[in-house]
């Protein structure tokens, strides 16, 4: 049986609701620094309500930096930050009111269980307890975790420890989700459990600010994101407008011998708009893969096995911050 | 409250009151130690073992003592600068290595930075919770004392406030210096300055037995102060120097809370 996400913020919004509450996050030239090690060098992003947000990006890229700056627990070095059209220098205990936060690292406290997590969280945002306590019990419910309300936190699996982490982030009716990494680690049943929980979240209106690593979830979930790398914007859009825009519709996997890949490029070069080089295939960027699979064919090459596929994400991603290893 | 799910910070943007956001996190506090209370004992046990050791135990060889012109029981002496201890002790320990494992293990503050409540909020209601701590010892141990008749005026009502008050000051400046802790070993230094406060601190002999340069040292630590003021209540010898150490004490707990303020925000806020 489906179960509706309680709420009471995320109501559709009115005609009458002036444009300005429409910016739930607004950054321009946004920096942050630590030290001299620049990890955001000035973004400009903003966040709509209702939608849901990625940010995609290699380690290392600044994504969780500007999360942190975005959940006002982390001073903006330089730039202007708005969140719920608010200041988080001046304003940080009444955003952070408004938001939940689900962090990497699911930091569930030990010391209390499954359901007093969930109590004791409410009360940090003032909530009386007979209301944090009808809500615990909605929040348990939707992430299927009832049946654990008194066990341990050390004793449940990763994907329920990230669902407590989500319910325990509801708790305050929040108008913005930030989730940082949210299905990193977990399998893909888990994984799977998680998107279902964030959809039905993102139809209740509720607006979902992410970071991710994963392609995939990033096309499931996103209606926009932002690629990034290095700590600056690599490139912006739904993630239909960024395949077209920087990849072809398909792309053509050519599987060689060990070590012919470099020789046999230069012979397809003109079949595909770009060819990238890997040890073990070529990549030709094309827009109908099956025909320039015919073209190579008719060149007298016998590829040892192809694969022709639609663009992904991956694609885009991989060109913009390279196949290089961060570290 | 209003109606269900109205929170500290409205819509009309009204913050919390300090005493609703020190209430909250003691509340978590409360819901973990109600579970393990059994450790509260080992606490309480130690000042009345003193007592019963040095105190009765030892003051059987000391007929009668001499303290400001008032000749008292030895028990009556020491009995008091164990209030004081057991004070410094709760709230130490618990605004030390609790709270180390907390910033450090637990990452508790960090989720709590989350939500509206701030590096003041957990300041204070650390620190709170230290000085409950030590708090409760001093309480049945004041208990313990009026059972063994040393207890020698009705200024003594007044020594719990006092051992609340101790346990601010080393609550305080315990969970400052535990923001500057690194590791583990760290937490000799700890032991390294309460050890000594809680054997020299006119505890068990009275200080004027130093030479006097060392007198004046000892005068300006804070468990002596404590002792000196529970000791002053319990035995209804109140000066004018009471005032002093009451001074003394509140102006430390004070400068420790700011400080574990502006180095939770510097430690965790980056």
């Amino acid at each position: 049986m489906p179960y509706e996400y309680p709420s009471v913020t995320a109501a559709p919004q009115s005609p009458g609701v002036p444009a300005a509450t429409d910016s739930m996050v607004h950054a321009r030239g946004l920096r942050k620094t630590f030290g001299s090690f620049e990890a955001v060098r000035g973004i400009d992003v903003d966040v709509h309500r209702g939608e849901a947000f990625g940010f995609l990006g290699p380690n290392g890229a600044g994504k969780s930096s500007t999360m942190r700056m975005i959940a006002a627990v982390s001073p903006v070095t330089a730039g202007t930050l708005r969140v719920l059209g608010m200041d988080p220098q001046t304003d940080g205990p009444l955003i952070r009111a408004r938001l939940g936060v689900c962090p990497q690292e699911d930091s569930l406290d030990p010391d209390l269980r499954v359901r007093e997590n969930l109590l004791v969280y409410g009360r940090y945002f003032g909530l009386s307890r007979r209301a944090v306590r009808a809500r615990a019990d909605e929040l348990l419910e939707f992430a299927q975790l009832t049946d654990k309300a008194k066990a341990k936190v050390d004793d449940l699996s990763g994907g329920m420890k990230r669902r407590l982490t989500i319910a325990r982030a509801l708790i305050n009716d929040p108008e913005i989700l930030l989730l940082d990494e949210p299905t990193t680690g977990l399998d893909p049943q888990a994984r799977h459990s998680l998107w279902d929980k964030l959809f039905r979240l993102k139809e209740q209106g509720v607006t979902i600010v992410l970071t991710t690593h994963y392609m995939d979830e990033a096309e499931q979930l996103c209606d926009r994101l932002v690629v990034m790398d290095k700590g600056a914007i690599a490139a912006e859009g739904s993630p239909l407008e960024l395949i077209r825009e920087h990849s072809t519709r398909e792309v053509a996997e050519l599987r060689f011998g060990v070590g012919q890949h470099e020789a046999l490029a230069a012979r397809v070069a003109d079949l595909a708009d770009r060819v990238e080089v890997l040890p073990d295939r070529l990549m030709l960027y094309t827009e109908h893969g099956e025909e320039t699979l015919a073209q190579v064919h008719g060149r007298g090459l016998r590829p040892l096995a192809v694969l022709v596929r639609r663009s992904t994400l991956e694609d885009v991603f991989l060109k913009l911050t390279g196949r290089s290893l961060v570290d | 409250m209003s109606i269900a799910g109205a929170a500290l910070v409205d819509a009309a943007g009204r913050r919390m009151g300090v005493t609703r956001s020190t209430g909250v996190l003691l509340g978590r506090h409360l819901t973990v130690f109600s579970r393990n209370w059994t450790f509260f004992v080992t606490g309480f046990a130690e000042p009345v073992l003193y007592l019963l050791s040095i105190g009765v135990g030892v003051g059987k060889l000391i007929p009668s003592f001499d303290v400001g012109g008032h000749t008292i029981a030895y028990a009556a002496f020491v009995a008091p600068g164990m209030l004081a201890a057991s004070a410094m002790n709760g709230a130490v320990m618990d605004a030390t290595f609790n709270v180390f494992f907390r910033l450090k293990y637990q990452k508790l503050y960090d989720q709590i930075l989350a939500t509206p409540l701030t590096t003041g909020d957990v300041a204070r209601s650390e620190i709170t919770w230290a000085l409950l701590r030590g708090g409760v010892y001093s309480a049945g141990f004041l208990v313990v004392m009026s059972l063994f008749g040393l207890i020698h005026s009705w200024w003594a009502l007044l020594a719990l406030p006092a051992a609340l008050l101790i346990g601010f000051a080393f609550g305080a400046v315990g969970m400052a210096l535990t923001t500057f802790m690194k590791s583990w070993q760290d937490f000799e230094y700890i032991t390294l300055s309460t050890v000594p406060m809680f054997l020299f601190s006119a505890t068990f002999f009275p200080a004027s037995t130093f030479p006097t340069w060392l007198q004046w040292v000892i005068d300006v630590t804070p468990l002596y102060r404590g002792v000196v003021l529970c000791r002053e209540l319990t035995t209804g010898q109140v000066t004018w120097g009471s005032g002093i150490s009451l001074v003394y004490l509140i102006v430390l707990g004070c400068l420790g809370m700011v400080l574990v303020g502006k180095r939770l925000e510097r430690l965790l806020l980056t």
